[in-house]
């Protein structure tokens, strides 16, 4: 049977939401010292836990966090995903690897995507880099970094990792 | 956009956008199918009525239902809701009304969009009549509207 005389099996119904989102306080803080090639956190007065990006209070204590700080942008892999299926618009040679990075000086991990490697390297407790955009590419954005990448430091021990792993 | 911090902010456009594929089984099938075909089929339930869209199962029974019954094609405004500024992802570019039709054989309102042109002339109990697609696809869009009967 052609499309035209067979049964309707399934309709397909677009969605769609465009929206403006409007960084102020720490989110704009961290996009403005991003535009600087730098990585925005901040520190909780209470714990000392360091959240990356900067966030205005602790969800720990429950305080307001004024002190920021950077941190760096080598870090340890605590967590992966390898990624096997396709998505339409991510233009990326499968498998490829996103991982938690717990950056050097922080207290939480940084999602991010791991290049340079193949995915059956990457490991718990991997040491990786930052690979930064061209400078004249830089805007207020995440894009700035486009991805991490084996640092080839030693491997950070799984036991220092705490509760992280 | 400012490039240093203490009550700067940024706004960014954002974009969330799916295609969601929906199996609709044997009776939305059904009704899909013939609107391809320019045509409406509802259902009837245990009481009687006929229900538009069909229903696979009776409202108050939970009993499958199978006899399909041809409705409309007009039928009669049941309550309607004016739209003065439709925004881009309305299916009109222009004002209309979103409407509860009950279609002639029909005793349930099926929602669709009544292009009368202006406010004034919309009136609970209307009648109208669907404007079909040229191009058809087996998809309640297929109707691309309905119109006041006397603007045929």
């Amino acid at each position: 049977m052609s499309a035209e005389t067979e049964p309707v099996k399934a309709i397909v119904t677009p969605t769609r939401l465009e929206y403006e989102f409007t960084a102020a306080g720490t989110h704009a803080d961290f996009l403005a010292r991003i535009a600087e090639g730098k990585l925005l956190g901040s520190r909780c007065s209470e714990c000392g836990m360091v959240y990356v990006p900067a966030r205005g209070s602790c969800p720990r204590c429950g305080v307001a966090i004024e002190e920021r700080c950077d941190v760096s942008d080598k870090g340890t892999v605590t967590t992966y995903c390898v990624v096997r299926v396709p998505s339409e618009n991510i233009d990326l040679k499968l498998p490829y690897v996103c991982a938690h990075i717990l950056l050097d000086g922080a207290n939480i991990p940084f999602f991010a995507l791991i290049q340079e490697c193949e995915a059956e390297d990457v490991r718990i407790g991997m040491r990786v880099e930052a690979v930064w955009a061209p400078k004249e590419e830089w805007g207020a954005t995440f894009e700035n970094i486009r991805y991490f990448r084996p640092s080839g430091e030693k491997d950070v021990p799984v036991e220092q990792l705490g509760d992280w792993v | 956009m400012s490039d240093s911090s203490g009550g700067a902010s940024f706004t960014a456009s954002h974009v969330l956008e799916y295609d969601y594929r929906r199996s609709v089984g044997p009776v939305l099938g059904r009704f899909f199918t013939a609107l391809r075909e320019k045509r409406l089929v509802g259902i009837r339930a245990a009481d009687g009525r006929v229900l538009v869209p069909p229903a696979e199962a009776d409202p108050n029974t939970g009993a499958a239902l199978d006899e399909f019954v041809d409705v409309g094609p007009g039928g009669s405004v049941a309550s309607w809701a004016w739209v003065h500024q439709p925004r881009p992802v309305h299916p009109l570019d222009r004002p209309f009304a979103y409407a509860l039709v009950r279609l002639d054989g029909a005793d349930t309102g099926l929602l669709h969009l009544v292009d009368a042109g202006e406010e004034a002339r919309m009136s609970t109990g209307m009648r109208v009549t669907p404007r079909w697609r040229a191009e058809r696809s087996g998809a309640i869009g297929d109707i691309e509207c309905f119109v006041p009967e006397d603007a045929k």
